[in-house]
């Protein structure tokens, strides 16, 4: 695939916390409207690429990034990009679910409200669209002026996704979203990420490695902050280059 | 003789709790004379009526008035300064060499005695700045006395808000004032107002600050330009220039209720606050 | 644009930040304005070390006043320490968590309880006892020195707690495992570890008590002169310059401004002592 084709495209990406390189230069391209998965064993960098992509790394003081990352062609790390403008076009799901202190409404259209969005009838269109898109609203449309604290730990992290999907983001990241949630709860998840393919291009960073067989569409494999090899999934947990990934997806390791 | 160990502990323990028993009967006793006094002039006169012949006959309320407008000035002032300083000390920067001095200034500020905060809002509220004996240089004068808890407290309720709330809200978009606006105030409101509270306890009871820049008026302030008289204030006077220990002892009673009243509920609102936190 | 916001927001933040230290630096500033010329007028030996206060003489010697400080101030620390942390090792270590949460908030109010109220108690009910039982006028170093050290032992408790608090459990199960008592474990082990915080808590507090005004106007008697005994009538720093605050002028006021001047000297030295104290701690574990 070329450049001109790729929604991202990450060229010798590293990320320092302080003196530790996390992120040892990472490259490659990642095309629009795909699902892809990304694997690999505890503390191989896989969150630190995926906040990478929002820039919500440099939260953390000390942190610095080297290498470029171009979304629709423009350099993200450019003095000149906004990073609240970025996390706008790219939202995130983390590894456990957030409710913010409000209600259900509320959490949904607040990061709309921030944009200025404010007519109450969009702000309702919004909400159920987004719930609807997360399959979650049968279950709470009678209740979305209660607490989303009150929801359970599978519709805490549905309504987290609903609430990025209010954004209309271009890029889908998630951060192990399904860590915390049982089998059920998970396969919800899934499915919501299968139908949402067609509008959105997804990265997922997932521990289980069926999971990303089941859903993406290709698979990367990081190891201690190296990109070992991505390529189609099927490919990747059939026929892997390197031995290392071999190790990995067939439990040897991880 | 050495005592054996067991025996040894029987005593520490014996003479620890005893302390600690002295000390809370200490606190029982002090409450009791005050109310065993003060109460028997109490009634609902004595809190409406205004004070005659310099407080001799007559009730305490302008200055029952004043104890509350004092702090509620004070806050106005010290609240947005202490909560913004929180909020720069925690969000907007890391430890840095200014964090220290600020830190540290606090901490100073902390230190002061209130008749060095009298003496200072009396040369420089009343005397320089020309605002002379009023609710104003009281309030301003109080404010900067209180405000080192204002920061402490709202510091520690903000950095008790979750890290992740902050997370969600960057990934969603928000600028970082945005984020303190939208979720790290509203978290944190009731450890800030604990503080809150804590400082109006303080500015009800405080008396050295008080009687040189908000003056001693028995009248009723019609602007924050008029001298008002505290009841604490109040006490002293008539304490003190033998005036009426009657009214005295009276206006203690309700002034040690009063503040009795507002650490309770602060302890009450922190107690919840902690509560909630830990669930 | 947004980030224009941002930044503004940012400036304006530091700004009111500054508040506190800039506070700091106002009252300091106008203390020293008004009693530094003064000192300098006067000398400051003559100032610190003469006995002799006559304002309306052009008199001006603050020295019994700053060894009255002392008395009262090392007196408190003697009724308020042992008690304070007494308590704090007694609710700590020897008491149900259920006993804690009642004694120690009823303790603490002891701190919220206006000064006036605290003096109030002095002259109705201590110095009669003193002047009835020791003899004297009552009002006095003794009379003082109680009442402020029941005014200091709620801080003194506080930060002794946090001190002890600190202490990990392991320190005490280490030391009962090898044997010891549990009054053994805590005094060998954890008051020893709780040390610099507990003294930086008794530190703290005589800052408190030599910084007290209105209690110790009304029970200390207000004589100018060195205290000779315990029952002597005495004036402190901080009541000089609050009972001569209201009528003076000129150099009066200056004087007294000076004597502020002290004060504030007093209470930085304290409070250094006292933050060096705890960061000792901090540093420690």
């Amino acid at each position: 695939m070329n450049d001109a084709q790729a929604k991202l495209t990450v060229r010798g990406l590293k990320v320092f916390f302080g003196q530790f390189l996390a992120l040892r230069g990472v490259t490659m391209d990642i095309a629009a409207n795909e699902v892809l998965g990304i694997i690999g064993p505890a503390g191989s960098s896989k969150t630190t690429f995926l906040r990478a992509l929002n820039r919500l790394n440099e939260l953390t003081p000390g942190t610095r990034v080297e290498g470029t990352v171009l979304l629709d062609g423009e350099d993200i790390y450019h003095p000149a990009c906004d990073p609240v403008m970025l996390r706008k076009r790219a939202g995130m799901l983390f590894a456990l679910p957030v409710p913010l202190p409000m209600s259900i409404y509320d959490n949904i259209v607040y990061g709309v409200r921030l944009c200025g969005v404010r007519t109450r009838a969009r702000l309702d269109e919004l909400v159920e669209q987004s719930l609807k898109a997360a399959f979650l609203w049968d279950e709470v449309k009678d209740r979305l002026r209660t607490s989303a604290l009150r929801l359970s730990g599978g519709q805490q992290q549905r309504l987290c996704l609903a609430r990025v999907l209010a954004m209309e983001p271009e890029l889908i990241l998630l951060d192990e979203p399904c860590s915390g949630l049982d089998p059920i709860s998970t396969a919800r998840i899934e499915e919501a990420l299968t139908a949402l393919k067609a509008r959105y291009t997804i990265i997922l960073v997932t521990n289980n490695t069926k999971q990303a067989a089941r859903v993406a569409d290709r698979t990367a494999f990081f190891l201690m902050g190296e990109l070992i090899e991505y390529g189609p999934t099927n490919q990747l947990f059939t026929t892997p280059h390197d031995s290392r990934t071999d190790d990995y997806v067939t439990g040897r390791f991880g | 003789m050495r005592l054996p160990a067991k025996h040894t502990q029987r005593l520490a323990v014996l003479i620890l709790g005893g302390a600690t028993a002295l000390t809370l009967c200490v606190l029982l006793f002090i409450i009791f004379v005050v109310l065993k006094t003060g109460l028997p002039v109490v009634n609902l006169h004595f809190l409406l009526d205004n004070p005659r012949d310099m407080g001799r006959a007559g009730g305490i309320f302008p200055t029952f008035v004043g104890t509350f407008l004092l702090p509620l000035v004070a806050i106005a002032f010290a609240l947005p300064l202490g909560v913004g300083t929180a909020v720069y000390l925690t969000e907007y920067t890391r430890e840095t060499r200014i964090t220290h001095i600020i830190r540290f200034g606090t901490d100073c500020l902390a230190g002061i005695p209130s008749i060095i905060f009298g003496l200072f809002g009396f040369i420089f509220f009343v005397v320089s700045l020309g605002m002379g004996w009023s609710l104003l240089s009281g309030g301003l004068t109080l404010a900067i006395m209180v405000l080192p808890t204002i920061i402490r407290t709202s510091e520690e309720a903000i950095r008790a808000v979750p890290y992740a709330y902050r997370e969600v809200s960057f990934a969603l978009g928000a600028t970082r004032w945005e984020t303190v606006l939208k979720v790290v105030l509203p978290n944190a409101l009731p450890g800030i107002v604990t503080g809150v509270m804590l400082s109006i306890g303080r500015s009800i009871g405080e008396t050295a600050a008080v009687i040189f820049t908000a003056g001693s008026s028995l009248r009723l302030p019609r602007s924050v330009f008029d001298s008002v008289r505290t009841m604490a204030v109040h006490f002293y006077i008539l304490a003190r220039e033998g005036i009426s220990n009657e009214n005295a002892y009276g206006t203690a009673a309700v002034l040690v209720i009063t503040v009795l009243l507002v650490n309770m509920a602060t302890y009450w609102l922190m107690h919840t606050f902690i509560a909630r936190r830990a669930r | 644009m947004r980030l224009n916001t941002e930044t503004i927001v940012e400036k304006a933040l530091l700004l009111v930040a500054l508040s506190a230290l800039m506070s700091l630096l106002l009252i300091a500033v106008f203390i020293f304005k008004e009693g530094v010329p003064f000192m300098v007028k006067v000398g400051p030996g003559a100032f610190l070390f003469s006995s002799e206060w006559e304002p309306q003489n052009g008199l001006y010697g603050i020295f019994p006043m700053i060894i009255a400080s002392i008395w009262v101030t090392l007196g408190a620390m003697l009724v308020g320490a042992p008690l304070g942390i007494a308590g704090a090792v007694f609710l700590n270590e020897f008491v149900p968590r259920g006993v804690m949460r009642v004694v120690k908030p009823a303790i603490e109010l002891l701190a919220g309880i206006p000064s006036v109220v605290y003096g109030f108690i002095g002259v109705m009910v201590l110095a009669p006892l003193i002047r009835a039982h020791l003899g004297g006028p009552g009002l006095s170093v003794l009379a003082a020195a109680v009442i402020l050290g029941v005014m200091i032992l709620p801080t003194v408790m506080s930060i002794a707690t946090d001190a002890i608090n600190a202490v990990p459990n392991s320190y005490r199960e280490g030391a009962l495992a090898l044997g010891a008592t549990r009054w053994q474990a805590v005094h060998m082990v954890v008051v020893k570890a709780a040390r610099s915080g507990i003294i930086a808590g008794v530190i703290l507090g005589m800052g408190r008590a030599i910084g007290e005004t209105m209690a110790v106007i009304m029970v200390a008697g207000n004589a100018v002169r060195a205290p000779g005994s315990p029952l002597d009538s005495v004036r402190t720093l901080t009541a000089n310059i609050a009972l001569e605050m209201g009528y003076a002028s000129g150099m009066h006021r200056q004087a007294l401004f000076a004597t502020g001047i002290v004060l504030f000297l007093f209470i930085m030295v304290l409070n250094s002592i006292a933050m060096a104290a705890m960061r000792t701690r901090a540093g420690g574990r």
